[in-house]
């Protein structure tokens, strides 16, 4: 299973360069990145090359931080994909607590990112699998 | 008018002597009836027959907020429940509130002083006013009232908030007294504004502000936007809630009536008394109540005391506007808030630190606003965005459920609230008070 490292940071300049700053000096390389904001204060969730390392640095340096399992699928991008993966999950009864999405290469591959509930996690990856669609560690 | 000219305008040496004779009493009466004072006397070696004059005052014991929460809920009660009559409370610096027992001559006692007080800011019998304080538990709304009965004033008892309303009643009823927080009173000018009422033409001539500090220049303010004299209120519910001190129309401190509460300044370090007319805390005695009298209670407010005869006629001493607190207590919409009580209500919540920090502001014309700034912890740190929502809604609730206050949460991260030495600095107080 994926992990996305999500880290609590006050929204007021300096803050993403800051923590970006640590993972760089702990030579951590970020694949994906997305930031949730609410007013005062926002939540960096991160995929990245270590999660564990990166993780410990981030906790050593002062920051809350979590680390969390996620669902990594690459679907194929096309028209009414992803449509098609929310459709499955919802026959399943199974809710998307926050996701994000982009395209890798225009037609062929996509990346999408799944928070769900941790007692679903399995089951999804089961049943996407079983769908056809690819799911990343 | 001068409500009560015998009292308020006895000559000093009678008025030492009433103060003797009150004091003698009072001191005999908590030695007989509270053992709290008994053996809190009796520790200082202090018996009610070494009260000759009220210079003797210093040898009795100091009463301290603490002693309040210590004898929560009615331990310092001197009068027997039975014959107490009614119960006021406010805050206390932690979880307990701080109780106040009135027997039925210590409410006739509070309707005296307050109708005294409603004579300095310049009402006279039959005038109407508008009673915008809170009613309940809090000592403002119904010690008006009292005080409001005695002179034979015309009552609107609206209690706070419903600004509209109050707008609305002001403009019918026509009342020419208006009771409330000076905040409050610039805010009702904001709203007047807002549905088309030009404040200058309100029909308040006179109003009696308090129950939170502000400055010369509020008072400015507020005269220049509703058109009204504003004089200042001073009082505690410990002693008895508004109606220890009043301005007179001269405005040059605040009259005590030193024939009820015998005042005292004292340096909070040495507890001894300070020269004349230098600044220290400011401490009461009871002199004539029943239900829960105090001797020497510290109020941890910070004033001077001008023993000159005032322009007005009264005797009565003066005590300045509070200058400050001795403790770190603030006053957020005329509610005490101790940052003690805040931070017994953060340590029950899981997932933020004991690192807070309270940030008090009132913008112009707007209520002061309390803003609670806490560290999120970094290990059980709520990683879903849902949960730190419900996290802040917690704090918030918890807050307002245990201090009666609204406040806004703001979640930083760890070790961003600035660590000191010695005491933290909890308060962050903006407000030009």
């Amino acid at each position: 299973m994926a992990k996305q490292l999500n880290v609590f940071i006050e929204n007021k300049p300096g803050r993403l360069k800051a923590v970006t700053g640590v993972l760089s000096d702990a030579k951590i390389n970020i694949n994906a990145f997305t930031i949730q904001d609410r007013g005062d204060f926002g939540l960096i969730k991160f995929i990245v090359s270590d999660p564990e390392k990166a993780y410990l640095s981030l906790a050593d340096k002062g920051y809350a931080c979590a680390m969390k399992d996620i669902l990594v699928i690459s679907p194929k991008d096309k028209i009414g994909n992803l449509c098609r993966l929310s459709e499955i999950l919802l026959k399943n009864k199974i809710n998307i607590a926050d996701s994000y999405g982009f395209v890798i290469e225009s037609e062929k591959k996509g990346i999408c990112y799944l928070e769900l509930n941790a007692d679903d996690l399995k089951k999804a990856k089961r049943i996407l699998d079983k769908e056809g669609f690819k799911v990343l560690d | 008018m001068i409500w009560n000219k015998e009292m308020e305008c006895m000559d000093l040496e009678n008025l030492k002597n009433i103060q003797s004779e009150r004091l003698k009493k009072t001191a005999e009466y908590v030695y007989k009836n509270s053992p709290f004072y008994k053996k809190k006397m009796d520790q200082k070696g202090v018996h009610p027959d070494d009260i000759k004059s009220i210079d003797d005052i210093v040898k009795l014991p100091v009463t301290i907020k603490e002693d309040m929460r210590d004898c929560y809920p009615f331990k310092l009660f001197s009068a027997p429940l039975k014959e107490v009559s009614e119960i006021h409370v406010s805050s206390g610096t932690t979880g307990n509130f701080t109780v106040v027992g009135y027997s039925r001559e210590d409410i006739r006692l509070w309707a005296e002083v307050m109708a005294r007080a409603l004579a300095c800011a310049g009402a006279e019998p039959g005038d109407m006013i508008q009673i915008a304080y809170g009613y309940g538990l809090f000592t403002g709304g119904l010690g008006f009232h009292y005080g409001a009965m005695e002179m034979g004033l015309t009552i609107i008892p609206v209690s706070s908030g419903q600004t509209k309303r109050q707008l609305k009643l002001m403009n019918d009823f026509k009342p020419k007294i208006l009771a409330c927080t000076p905040s409050y009173c610039l805010y009702m000018a904001e709203e007047a504004r807002e549905i088309g009422m030009d404040p200058r033409k309100s029909s308040w001539q006179i109003g009696s502000f308090g129950a939170e500090p502000w400055s010369e220049s509020m008072r400015k303010e507020i005269e220049s936007t509703w058109d009204m004299t504003a004089t200042d209120v001073y009082g505690l519910s410990e002693i008895t809630g508004p109606g220890v001190a009043h301005e007179c129309a001269y405005k040059k401190g605040l009259h005590i009536f030193s024939d009820v509460f015998y005042p005292e300044v004292i340096d909070p370090k040495t507890l001894k008394s300070v020269k004349k007319g230098e600044t220290g805390e400011l401490v009461i005695t009871t002199l004539n109540k029943k239900g829960m009298p105090l001797l020497r209670y510290g109020t941890r407010d910070v004033v001077s005391i001008n023993y000159e005869r005032c322009a007005c006629g009264r005797t009565s001493p003066r005590i300045s506007k509070i200058l400050g607190r001795t403790d770190d207590m603030i006053i957020v919409r005329g509610i005490n808030v101790f940052p003690s009580q805040i931070e017994h209500v953060l340590l029950s919540i899981e997932g933020i630190k004991p690192h807070y920090q309270l940030v008090v502001d009132r913008r112009a014309g707007e209520l002061d606003e309390l803003e609670v700034v806490v560290e999120v912890e970094e290990k059980i740190f709520s990683d879903e965005m849902k949960s730190l929502r419900a996290l802040e809604e917690k704090i918030k609730k918890e807050i307002g459920s245990t201090l009666g206050i609204f406040a806004k949460v703001k979640l930083v991260e760890p070790k961003t609230i600035e660590r000191s030495e010695g005491k933290a600095k909890r308060v962050i107080d903006k407000r030009a008070l």
